[in-house]
């Protein structure tokens, strides 16, 4: 099992959630978080004044997923949230050793 | 007196007194909340509340001779402290001002008196001590707002049995409803609080966003509708006069959202929100003084341009340094200054007020006298205000530590935040501020 998190621009996330669902993925966590990448946030004027905005709004989403499905789920998430610009993200896959449904206590792929 | 009370006149001073007071709380604690930082918001509240708690006494207790007894030895300076102690006298039924009770009058200067100390606070905001603030705020009303509205706003009586004050009387600029007494005099004062002040960290490096807009907006909005007792009420009876004020009152305000707005969208590409609610206000101001000598056109003009000129003149702040936090300065120093001088240019002589500025053929006299009476306000009360902050600042000092600067003032001063969000989402109530300096920073710096 794995576990996929992405970072994505927030205005992508419906179109990301809907993909995921047409491709049978059944569940996934998403937080609302800031930070920069290489682009190092942007600066905008407000009130007659100029400022650099170091952290910019993004959107965390996690989707733990069987083994098989990894590819497929990387893909449409990246493609969905891709708008070309600067400040798309970036997603990454980590390993995961166990996982339970809290409810049933089931465990491994039965959980997800 | 020989003045017969009219009831018409009567209802409307009172209801004037009540908008005025809707100004102060909650309009302008809406206005200065929505704009400061989330941290801060609740003791940038408490600065409107607190100058309605402590002025309104002090305005019973003394404040009310000092601006509108008999002057001192016919010298136009000062109001007798001792003649209306604890407004002593005004109680009978045979006091009269004008056409209304006394009392109506002592009440409707009242919520004056309130909002010009609480338009300073918006100078000060994020960084100051909250007993700070009360010390600074007594001293300044009384050896500065209470002098200069009775410069302003206290007129010799026509027998000459009661003398008023020197700007209204002797120089006889025009200033209906307290451009020169509200609006510069607070504007200044705010000026020489931040630079004692200091300021903020991170000042013109990290944007300082408003928490709340729509609570900016809102009491903006407050302000305008309460604004309408202010100069129309100005006039001390339901008349023509309140009529003109009232008109020209809207014209101002809707041109200055204009005019501030335009300026927003060429320079930093957008119209905001805070625009229109700080160009509602600065058009607010602008025609505070000349309400009821300008036509409805005259009144546009000004609402234009001090709208237009304000929106200028706040990022003033970020060139020269000074920390005027919630634009104080831009928009009451400017709009006032923009309002009382323009009555030099544009005074009709068709107005209630029946005189005839430079463009009416009046030379330029009357803008000499209006610039002589905002500049004696502005000086006055920048002078003393920089002398009562170097002195607070000197003894029991005015800025609250570094640390609790930081983690913000709501907190560490009054023990609340305003929106407790943590407990809603998480289901549980976490400690308030787990991020705050410790608890003896906090208590030992609350004790001063």
């Amino acid at each position: 099992m794995k576990l996929v998190t992405a970072i994505i621009k927030p205005h992508r996330l419906d179109d990301v959630k809907e993909a995921l669902l047409a491709i049978g993925i059944t569940g996934m966590t998403v937080s609302e978080v800031a930070g920069y990448g290489r682009q190092r946030g942007h600066s905008e004027v407000y009130r007659g004044a100029e400022y650099v905005v170091d952290f910019v709004p993004k959107i965390r989403l996690e989707v733990l997923v069987d083994d098989a499905d990894v590819e497929r789920v990387l893909e449409t998430v990246t493609t969905q949230a891709s708008t070309g610009k600067i400040g798309d993200g970036k997603a990454w896959i980590t390993p995961v050793d166990e996982v339970v449904r809290v409810r049933t206590g089931e465990r491994g792929v039965d959980a997800l | 007196m020989t003045n017969v009370i009219d009831t018409g006149d009567t209802a409307w001073v009172l209801m004037s007194a009540a908008l005025v007071l809707l100004m102060t709380v909650p309009g302008l604690a809406l206005f200065y909340g929505g704009m400061t930082r989330t941290k801060n918001t609740l003791n940038m509240m408490m600065m409107s509340f607190s100058a309605l708690a402590v002025v309104a006494v002090l305005w019973v207790l003394f404040g009310y001779s000092m601006s509108f007894g008999n002057s001192i030895g016919g010298a136009g300076l000062l109001g007798n402290p001792l003649e209306f102690l604890g407004l002593r006298g005004l109680m009978s039924q045979s006091a009269v001002s004008g056409t209304v009770p006394s009392l109506a009058f002592v009440v409707f200067q009242a919520a004056f008196a309130v909002i010009a100390p609480a338009l300073i606070s918006g100078a000060v905001a994020d960084r100051m001590k909250f007993s700070a603030w009360l010390v600074f705020m007594v001293a300044w009303v009384v050896l500065v707002y209470f002098p200069v509205a009775h410069w302003v706003f206290a007129f010799s009586s026509s027998d000459g049995s009661v003398v008023g004050g020197w700007i209204a009387n002797q120089l006889k600029a025009i200033d209906f409803a307290g451009g020169t007494a509200i609006h510069i005099n607070a504007g200044a004062a705010g000026l020489a609080l931040a630079l004692v002040l200091g300021r903020r960290q991170g000042f013109g490096k990290v944007p300082m966003r408003p928490n709340n807009l729509v609570s900016v907006m809102t009491g903006s909005a407050l302000l305008f509708f309460g604004w309408f007792g202010f100069n129309a009420g100005s006039a001390l009876g339901a008349n023509w006069i309140a009529s003109t004020a009232f008109v020209n009152t809207l014209g101002a305000a809707a041109a200055a959202v204009i005019g501030w707005l335009i300026v927003e969208r060429v320079r930093d590409g957008h119209a905001t929100t805070l625009g229109a609610a700080s160009g509602l206000v600065a058009g607010l101001v602008g025609i505070t003084p000349a309400a009821h000598s300008v036509s409805p056109i005259g009144a546009l003009a000004i609402g234009v341009l001090a709208g237009a000129i304000c929106a200028l003149a706040v990022p003033l702040k970020f060139r020269f340094g000074y920390d005027d936090s919630l634009d104080v300065v831009g928009v009451h120093l400017v709009g006032g200054l923009v309002g009382t001088l323009l009555i030099g240019l544009l005074a009709a002589p068709s107005s209630p007020a029946g005189v005839a500025g430079l463009f009416y053929g009046g030379g330029l006299g009357q803008l000499g006298r209006q610039a002589v009476g905002s500049f004696a306000v502005l000086v006055y009360s920048f002078v003393v205000a920089l002398v009562i902050a170097l002195a607070i600042k000197a003894t029991m000092g005015l800025r609250v530590s570094d640390d609790i600067e930081r983690a913000g003032l709501d907190i560490a001063i009054h023990a609340e935040q305003a929106y407790d969000l943590t407990a809603a989402t998480s289901g549980t109530t976490l400690p308030h501020g787990s991020n705050l300096p410790s608890a003896g920073i906090i208590s030992k710096e609350h004790k001063a």
